[in-house]
């Protein structure tokens, strides 16, 4: 597990979600809103293209806190503000960085990045150490 | 069209969620997730756990059949192809495994208007078979030109 002392970053996480990981994430999560899945549809209401599930990317900010951690017992809570939208077949990058440590917790900033726009912000994780 | 928020407080009928093994499987792979304690029964039993451990995020799947409703409720009008997702909180207590059957309690936790903009609030609350807390999490939905 990564070292998580005050002010340290968490070791950065990228993906590249291919063309068909909004099928597959779909069917894992129940969530089958065809502005992720159906390319026309998704322009027929205004957007570029098929657009990522935002929980799916917050998935992945989650598994860069898990992975820093040392496993799943360790991630106590997780809030995130979904802004712009992320794409199919775009790498997106997690980093974060720890805020403090206090009373065996670690408090780690950390934003989910595509292209160089901010596609999570804001988020806050807390894990314990 | 001012938000309706007389729904504020409204609390919805448990759900409950038998969590399957393969369908663990099913959603660590579509995120990418490669510890072996999501993939593998055997080092999940080896690291202590009675069957494969569901990643954190997996609340989604476990807590949807509750928080369905209140979108859809139409005592609430939230108007459902307008609406992006805002923002999102988990906080976790017991690991839930495979076998589990987690118990989902959704609420309405706030409606408020913002910049024309409307705000719906979820929250759900899940526990395990032993009455283990394992997650509450907060669902925000912004709606467009309300």
């Amino acid at each position: 597990m990564a070292e998580l002392s005050s002010g340290a970053q968490i070791p950065e996480l990228r993906v590249t979600p291919d063309k068909y990981q909004t099928v597959r994430y779909a069917g894992a999560s129940g969530d089958f809103n065809p502005i992720h899945i159906d390319e026309e549809f998704a322009r027929a209401v205004g957007l570029p293209g098929k657009i990522l599930h935002g929980l799916w990317t917050m998935a992945q900010v989650a598994r860069a806190q898990t992975d820093a951690a040392g496993g799943p017992e360790h991630l106590k809570r997780l809030s995130v503000q979904f802004r712009g939208m992320g794409f199919p077949e775009q790498e997106v990058v997690v980093s974060g960085t720890v805020r403090e440590v206090s009373d065996g917790r670690a408090i780690v900033d950390t934003v989910a990045e595509q292209t160089g726009n901010q596609i999570i912000r804001n988020a806050e994780a807390e894990l314990s150490l | 069209m001012p938000v309706n928020t007389q729904a504020i407080g409204k609390t919805y009928d448990p759900a409950v969620y038998a969590v399957g093994r393969e369908k663990i499987r099913e959603y660590a792979r579509a995120v990418g997730e490669t510890n072996p304690v999501y993939l593998d029964v055997e080092a999940a039993r080896a690291a202590g756990y009675a069957d494969v451990v569901a990643p954190p995020m997996f609340a989604v799947v476990y807590s949807a059949p509750a928080v369905g409703p209140p979108i859809f409720d139409p005592e609430i009008e939230l108007n459902f192809a307008m609406m992006v997702h805002g923002g999102q909180q988990f906080d976790w207590g017991a690991l839930v495994v495979a076998g589990d059957e987690i118990t989902t309690t959704a609420t309405v936790q706030d409606i408020y208007e913002r910049d024309g903009r409307g705000y719906y609030v979820f929250r759900s609350d899940s526990t395990n078979q032993r009455g283990e807390k394992v997650c509450r999490a907060t669902w925000t939905n912004i709606v467009r030109g309300v």
